[in-house]
């Protein structure tokens, strides 16, 4: 007897009942920036953001994600957890096709789980606790796991594990099969068509499994390389929908004063980025806890929350954004404390010895802040020399541990076993990686808490692992945890409901309709 | 004629070869590589999701060979794949390609034109109202940020008056044919070649002022003027035909520059040319393509600086072909 069975068709009424006051009007068209422009749209094989902003309409994953994080049905109308937590099965929604018109069944999900441990380095490491996955007839899918894990409902959005179609990738090469760059997916929108360097074009999915959906017509997903020219954009009418992110941090302010706008901060909280700096823990000053925590005291992070992100986010307390789960604000606290830092430095016989700062290079306000910060060092006596790289320059170097402080921000994922172990066990220390435990931290009870965490049962022993964790990294400064970065979503106000579920835009538009 | 053409041509597959090698090991000594880009993009990696991309890539294999691999390709007139973007180098140039020329060449005749009939007058009228003014101008638009004209530009004609298009190459969605296609296309034209031309026509303007000037001491024009030619045939016969040859010249020179400004105006611009393709390809280390871009770049500096020699030519007849 299954401990709980989630029906879908209950939990969507309980959530559309208060968009049920405006009635959904059909038609029109949505022009939308992206920024950069996406290397491809096959998402199983390409998981940078824009991909997964444009693809978020082409393709599905069994289940989507409410703003507390709570599961909701996609292509799984429901699912089942065994009594001892190892066995999930997934019933499977009925009627659902590719956009070339074949079937979508269980073998489907059975290929793209083994696609998606090949090409998906993110989905591989959430499956690595998958035993087998198992079709018992075309629209059940079982999944076994070794052992029970915690977060295991939470890895099934559209990004962490788009379904592919078996019948156009199955004895082919997947780097280059064709439909890469015409991607099938069963989305509320069909790939149409791509200029590259100007737009994407998708349009409505006429056979689209959920009756009435979507709305609109289509969706052009404009190309403007220029942060001030996607402002502009948007100012002269040109683009409806500015995607978090998509322009500079300081027109925020200016472009939702303009007429029939509206701001959101709403679809950021399955991602959750959290900006921190790296520190490098295995050489020089920074491998004394003290002058660690002489960073953290050093830093005035108000500052760069109201000046540097116009007061947009929230500072960090620790290794976990306040938007996951288990997070806790019971832990040591930094408050700017210039005259702290001092002493600890003092303490910990810091002589001046030069520190080098990679700040992060996505632009105006990265840079700014990259100074603020070499300010607020060099004003306890911190000997900061600041290295300019371009992206891939700083990747490089944070890859090779050539750096002894950087800028960053990391997506949390919605349960520190996704998203937050990773950057402190020290079983994720490898050169040439960008992420994960790059700081070289590394602490054998720190190690074994992520351990236990992930696959403790019931919840409330989850929680209590993992806010000892937080206290002890806190404690500890592996790295300096600075902002909850908050990316505002601008549209006009006629687009409504564009942003339903925990990972916003990035969703789909399936939803979204236009009130002309 | 043919053989002096024939010279060329073979010296500029030579010259093309060397830049290909050189561009090569230039990229590479860049920090970073395609597969530590896409790695960085993707929100999570791990040692297998690198390794595998960068034997995707052919990363792995020694620099000599890929080296070897590579200038094969060129000389079969094959630029190889872009895996980040995942297709052909020359399908994604090709695409491009019209975009880029018809950006610079309507930049470039902008500058041409403005440029040698405001040094003409200049010239004509030196030391009047008309030529300071004409001299001022120059200044301005010589000693101007390619984007920062562009961005005021943007702010003037298309925020505040609202009178030409902000971006593109033209409307998405509205799927004009034929004139209204052109006339739209000419639209989001004017601002990206007047801001990459304005740059140029200052240059010109100056140069010809100043090599009008020259020219018109020479005792040769003297000679004319005793002859008893009208003014405007001295001007335009004997002087301006003698002074456009240092014209020429810098336009040939600048036909590389041109390109390089094309990388600033496109991205300000969202023009979809192979500017923005190369500011793209090398952030992303997208080698294949960067290469590509820059061997296409070159064949066509060489391509104009042949033609500058045929224009000498035309402009000033006492210049012969040395075979």
């Amino acid at each position: 007897m299954p401990k709980r069975v989630l029906l879908g068709l209950l939990l969507a009424c309980g959530l559309t009942a208060p968009a049920l006051a405006q009635e959904p009007k059909t038609g029109g068209v949505i022009n939308a920036v992206i920024q950069p422009e996406p290397p491809g749209l096959m998402l199983a094989q390409i998981q940078n953001g824009p991909t997964q902003m444009v693809s978020g309409n082409i393709f599905e994953g069994l289940l989507r994600y409410s703003p507390k994080l709570e599961p909701q049905p996609e292509l799984a109308e429901s699912w089942s957890i065994s009594e001892d937590a190892k066995s999930y099965t997934f019933k499977l929604r009925k009627g659902v096709t590719w956009h070339d018109g074949k079937p979508f069944t269980a073998a489907d999900v059975l290929f793209s789980v083994e696609m998606l441990k090949q090409t998906h380095a993110r989905a591989r490491n959430n499956l690595a606790q998958v035993d087998k996955v198992e079709a018992p007839d075309e629209y059940t899918v079982v999944f076994t796991l070794k052992q029970p894990f915690g977060p295991f409902l939470g890895i099934f959005e559209v990004g962490s594990m788009p379904m592919v179609p078996k019948h156009l990738y199955e004895g082919t090469d997947w780097k280059t099969n064709p439909y890469n760059n015409a991607p099938v997916g069963t989305g509320p929108f069909v790939f149409k068509e791509w200029q590259k360097g100007s737009f994407i074009r998708l349009v409505k999915n006429p056979n689209y499994h959920e009756k009435g959906k979507p709305y609109l017509d289509e969706i052009y997903w404009q190309i403007i390389p220029d942060a001030a020219a996607r402002s502009v954009a948007y100012e002269t009418g040109k683009v409806d929908v500015l995607p978090g992110g998509s322009i500079e941090n300081f027109d925020v302010p200016r472009l939702s004063k303009l007429k029939d706008t509206c701001v959101t901060g709403a679809g950021w909280e399955f991602f959750s980025p959290l900006a921190w700096l790296w520190l490098n823990n295995r050489q020089g000053p920074l491998a004394d806890k003290r002058v660690r925590q002489a960073v953290m005291y050093a830093i005035d992070r108000d500052f760069a929350k109201d000046v540097i992100w116009n007061g947009l986010g929230k500072v960090a307390t620790g290794p976990s954004a306040s938007t996951i789960k288990y997070y806790t604000d019971d832990v040591p606290k930094y408050p700017h404390d210039p005259a702290k830092a001092k002493a600890l430095l003092k303490e910990a016989g810091y002589k001046g010895e030069k520190i080098r700062l990679l700040p992060l290079a996505y632009g105006e306000t990265w840079q700014r802040w990259g100074e603020a910060v070499k300010q607020n060092l060099m004003d306890v006596g911190i000997n900061i020399e600041t290295i300019a790289t371009d992206v891939a320059g700083g990747n490089q170097k944070i890859g090779d541990w050539d750096y002894d402080i950087a800028f960053t921000y990391l997506y949390q994922y919605g349960d520190p076993a996704l998203g937050v172990g990773r950057n402190y066990v020290s079983s994720a220390i490898a050169k040439g990686q960008v992420f994960n435990n790059v700081e070289g931290y590394s602490n054998p009870e720190i190690d074994k808490l992520f351990a236990d965490g992930a696959v403790a049962t019931p919840d409330s022993k989850r929680k209590e692992i993992y806010e000892k964790a937080q206290k002890i990294l806190v404690e500890d400064v592996p790295v300096a945890w600075m902002l909850e970065l908050q990316f505002p979503t601008i549209t006009r106000c006629k687009v409504k409901n564009l942003i339903t579920t925990a990972i916003g835009v990035n969703d789909g538009f399936k939803d979204a309709w236009l009130d002309k | 004629m043919l053989s002096f053409l024939a010279q060329r041509v073979l010296k500029g597959v030579i010259v093309l070869l060397a830049i290909v090698v050189l561009n090569f090991f230039l990229i590479r000594l860049a920090p970073g590589d395609p597969a530590v880009v896409m790695a960085g993009e993707a929100g999570a990696s791990d040692q297998v999701f690198v390794k595998q991309l960068r034997e995707k890539f052919g990363l792995d294999k020694p620099l000599p060979e890929q080296l070897f691999i590579y200038v094969k390709g060129v000389v079969t007139l094959d630029l190889g794949f872009s895996f980040r973007q995942q297709a052909p180098v020359a399908k994604l140039i090709g695409e491009r390609l019209p975009a880029t020329l018809l950006l610079t060449l309507t930049a470039f005749a902008i500058s041409l034109a403005l440029g040698i009939l405001f040094g003409t007058f200049a010239a004509r009228f030196a030391g009047t109202f008309l030529d300071t003014a004409i001299t001022v101008f120059a200044l301005i638009f010589y000693a101007m940020p390619l984007f920062w004209v562009a961005l005021m530009g943007i702010l003037l004609f298309s925020v505040t008056m609202e009178w030409l298009p902000s971006f593109g190459y033209e409307t998405v969605g509205a799927n004009l044919t034929g004139l209204a296609h052109a006339v739209d296309v000419a639209k989001h034209l004017i601002m990206p070649a007047m801001t990459l031309g304005l740059f140029f026509m200052a240059t010109y303007t100056r140069m010809t002022r100043a090599s009008m000037l020259e020219v018109k001491r020479l005792d040769f024009v003297k000679t004319a003027r005793a002859k008893g030619l009208s003014d405007a045939v001295i001007q335009r016969r004997h002087v301006l035909r003698n002074a456009l040859l240092p014209v020429v010249t810098l336009a040939g020179v600048h036909s590389g520059t041109l390109i390089g400004g094309a990388v600033i105006t496109e991205t300000v611009f969202a023009w979809p040319g192979i500017g923005r393709l190369m500011y793209d390809a090398l952030l992303q280390r997208d080698y294949n393509l960067l290469l590509g871009v820059f061997v296409i770049c070159s064949a066509m500096v060489l391509i104009f600086n042949l033609i500058t020699d045929l224009v000498y030519r035309l402009v000033d007849p006492r210049i012969e072909f040395a075979s």
